[in-house]
């Protein structure tokens, strides 16, 4: 799957001050309206549609944050979590997974994710996260 | 899986004949071959020694015999040899000579005599009145009158009686041949051979050269006497040989025919015995064995066709599980790819639901930025929103409820309150009770502490104990009652139906996997197992009353959470310390 890199943020004038999420997920609808949602939320945020992208992505820039999904046609979420951590090892990594892929997500937690959630998500759940994350990353 | 455990009736018959063919022949062969061996060397060594035994015992008395002939002989000798013809030619002396001898040798002798050259008896002592008689024709006279002595065959002769002569020949001083001869007591003789006994149909007698009797037979022999003849002619001389021969009689059976010779070959000592007599032991041998035999077989058929039946039944019950288990398996097998089917559309569909609620929630985000206070639809979309997102939700809770019964999701333990498990299992069964024309009450406690369980697990027992009470009421609906009780820290949660019950011999199995009592195809008989395996798991318990005719009652203890067991215990502990710190 293609598309091309979304960059957005609600405020361009506070850009540099706000928290800056990467988004990766194959779900181009799904990781389309997250972005939205979050960057309403204050958030500002990139999305990329296969784990290759993110990867581009992130050697662009820093991130604070990134959501991963966990099941992704060209990358295991697994593989794009190690390849992350030694990219930026500071950066915190929230996982997404389907339901009953729990152990899965265990093993992320293991490999350094920060946290996991089970997709669907509850927004107000995801926003909660990132901004712990935020929190957490900066006092590192 | 074509292959099929359980055969035809035929097959097990067949198994059942094979088995008892194979035990028979593995028991019996060695049994025969040991038997005929046995049997055969015994018949062997006891005819030898029942032969042996019989000829010694015709060798002794043909010696006893002898030794009476000869004794007889030296007595008359001696006699002779003693006195002078003159002598005894005085009847008087005769007679005391007689007298003497009968004295002497147990009255052996009847009479005695004293015959001249010419065979004229010139004196006589004995019952008869012999004296003058002429014996120049007779056999015994000629015979004696070339010989020293001389022992005549049993015959008549003047007196009309059975009995034989002893003569000895003597020479006088003047060269005058003359014979003392003595009478031998015929029934004395006779007795000596008379007396030879054996079995029931052993005879002995005496035979001359001709084949006539020299003695009397304690039996009618009825047999001709060619057998004897034979022996005559052809072993006669050879003493203290024994010769047995063995010929069917005139009436078929076959007889033993033991023979010696006595008197120097003159005579012989026969004694004949049917062979089935003297091999008696045999028979009844033979009969002993037979019986045992036939007990033995006996024993060995009727436990080989009990053993074959029942190992033979054991083998068709095990098929029989085999096959029942196989089928269950195989339905077993039919759920879990029908779970993976489910798993799989489950997965497929939470992401366009994730998108449609996320959009939903994106039109809200917006409507709030938006000046629409005057937009009279207004709370008509949020309210529309709202629904986009509840349903979301909801799908979004059977996608999970699929994913949960092909077990996908791996059971997390929640602080949970199973009054509301339980209230929402009741509920997802009403429509089914419904349908079955069954009341179901539930009965919740208030107040029950929290326990940490995983509410998908409970929702399958509950679920689980639901249905197998609503089953065993499908046909005359009923009432079911789900209570929720406190029984020291563990929750009880009751499954109380008055359904038909389970009878006593089921009870104990009903919790082991595959065991059911559902027509095959309806029941995997994994259900309770499951619930079984839930339960202990979570360190709780479950069990089961029921009557037939009566009820069923499951009863499932689930521990409650560790958090209200600590509540408690400074509630007791905190009075003490106060008195500490007082």
């Amino acid at each position: 799957m293609t598309g091309k890199i979304i960059h957005m943020s609600e405020q361009p004038e506070k850009r540099e001050s706000l928290p800056k999420v990467l988004l990766v997920d194959d779900e181009v609808g799904y990781a389309t309206i997250l972005c939205k949602r979050l960057s309403k939320r204050n958030f500002q945020v990139t999305a990329t549609f296969s784990g290759s992208e993110g990867i581009q992505a992130l050697r662009k820039e820093d991130f604070d944050v990134a959501v991963v999904d966990l099941k992704m046609e060209d990358m295991d979420g697994i593989e794009l979590l190690k390849i992350f951590k030694k990219m930026v090892p500071s950066m915190a990594v929230i996982m997404l997974t389907g339901h009953g892929s729990d152990r899965a997500a265990k093993e992320g937690i293991e490999l350094g994710a920060f946290d996991y959630l089970s997709k669907p998500c509850e927004l107000d759940e995801l926003v909660a996260k990132i901004k712990l994350a935020c929190g957490e990353g900066r006092r590192d | 899986m074509n292959s099929s455990f359980h055969h035809d009736d035929g097959y097990y018959r067949y198994l059942t004949r094979n088995m008892i063919v194979s035990i028979l022949l593995v028991s019996v062969a060695p049994l025969i071959v040991i038997a005929a061996a046995i049997l055969y060397y015994f018949e062997i060594s006891y005819r030898e020694i029942a032969l042996d035994h019989l000829k010694s015992m015709v060798r002794e008395h043909a010696r006893t015999v002898d030794a009476f002939l000869d004794e007889r002989v030296a007595n008359i000798r001696v006699l002779a040899e003693s006195h002078s013809f003159e002598e005894f030619s005085d009847e008087q002396f005769l007679t005391n000579k007689l007298t003497k001898l009968r004295d002497s040798y147990v009255k052996s002798f009847v009479d005695l005599g004293v015959v001249n050259a010419a065979g004229i008896q010139v004196a006589y002592a004995g019952p008869f009145k012999l004296r003058r008689a002429d014996y120049s024709d007779a056999e015994w006279f000629k015979q004696a009158i070339e010989r020293h002595y001389y022992i005549s065959d049993v015959f008549h002769g003047l007196r009309g009686l059975p009995h034989f002569i002893v003569a000895v020949r003597q020479v006088s001083s003047d060269g005058e041949v003359w014979i003392l001869r003595a009478t031998v007591d015929f029934e004395r003789f006779n007795s000596l051979v008379q007396d030879i006994r054996m079995g029931k149909t052993g005879v002995a007698f005496i035979l001359n050269k001709k084949g006539e009797f020299q003695t009397t037979p304690r039996r009618a022999v009825v047999s001709s006497t060619h057998v004897y003849m034979d022996f005559l002619r052809s072993e006669w001389v050879v003493p203290d040989k024994v010769t047995v021969v063995e010929e069917p009689d005139t009436s078929g059976d076959v007889c033993l025919h033991v023979m010696t010779s006595l008197k120097g070959g003159d005579w012989i000592l026969a004694f004949r015995q049917n062979a089935k007599d003297a091999y008696a032991v045999i028979h009844s041998t033979r009969a002993l064995a037979a019986l045992i035999f036939v007990f033995g077989v006996m024993g060995i058929v009727l436990m080989a066709v009990v053993l074959s039946r029942k190992m033979v039944r054991r083998i068709s019950e095990a098929d029989l599980q085999k096959e029942m288990m196989n089928e269950q398996v195989i339905e077993a097998g039919k759920l879990a790819s029908v779970g993976e089917l489910a798993a799989g559309i489950a997965h497929e569909i939470n992401n366009p639901v994730a998108i449609m609620v996320e959009e939903a929630g994106w039109i809200e985000d917006l409507l709030e930025d938006e000046d629409l206070k005057q937009c009279k639809s207004l709370d008509e979309f949020k309210r529309a929103l709202t629904q986009i997102n509840t349903q979301g939700k909801r799908c979004k809770q059977i996608t999970q409820k699929l994913l949960s019964f092909a077990r996908k999701t791996e059971p997390v333990a929640q602080n949970i309150q199973l009054n509301d498990l339980v209230e929402e299992v009741v509920a997802l069964s009403q429509q089914r009770a419904r349908y079955s024309n069954v009341k179901l009450i539930s009965n919740l406690a208030p107040d029950l502490p929290t326990a940490d369980v995983s509410p998908s697990e409970i929702q399958q027992v509950m679920l689980n104990l639901i249905n197998n009470s609503l089953d065993a009421l499908e046909n005359g609906g009923g009432k079911i009652e789900v209570t929720t009780r406190l029984k020291g820290d563990r929750v009880v949660i009751d499954v109380e139906d008055d359904g038909p019950g389970i009878p006593k011999a089921n009870l104990a199995r009903i919790f082991d996997p595959f065991f059911t009592t559902k027509p095959v195809g309806k029941g995997t008989g994994l259900g309770l197992s499951i619930c079984y395996g839930i339960v202990k798991k979570m360190g709780g318990e479950i069990t089961v009353n029921s009557a037939v005719g009566v009820g069923t009652a499951f009863h499932v203890h689930i521990p409650i959470s560790p958090l209200h067991k600590v509540e408690k215990k400074p509630a007791a502990v905190v009075p003490s310390g106060k008195i500490a710190e007082a």
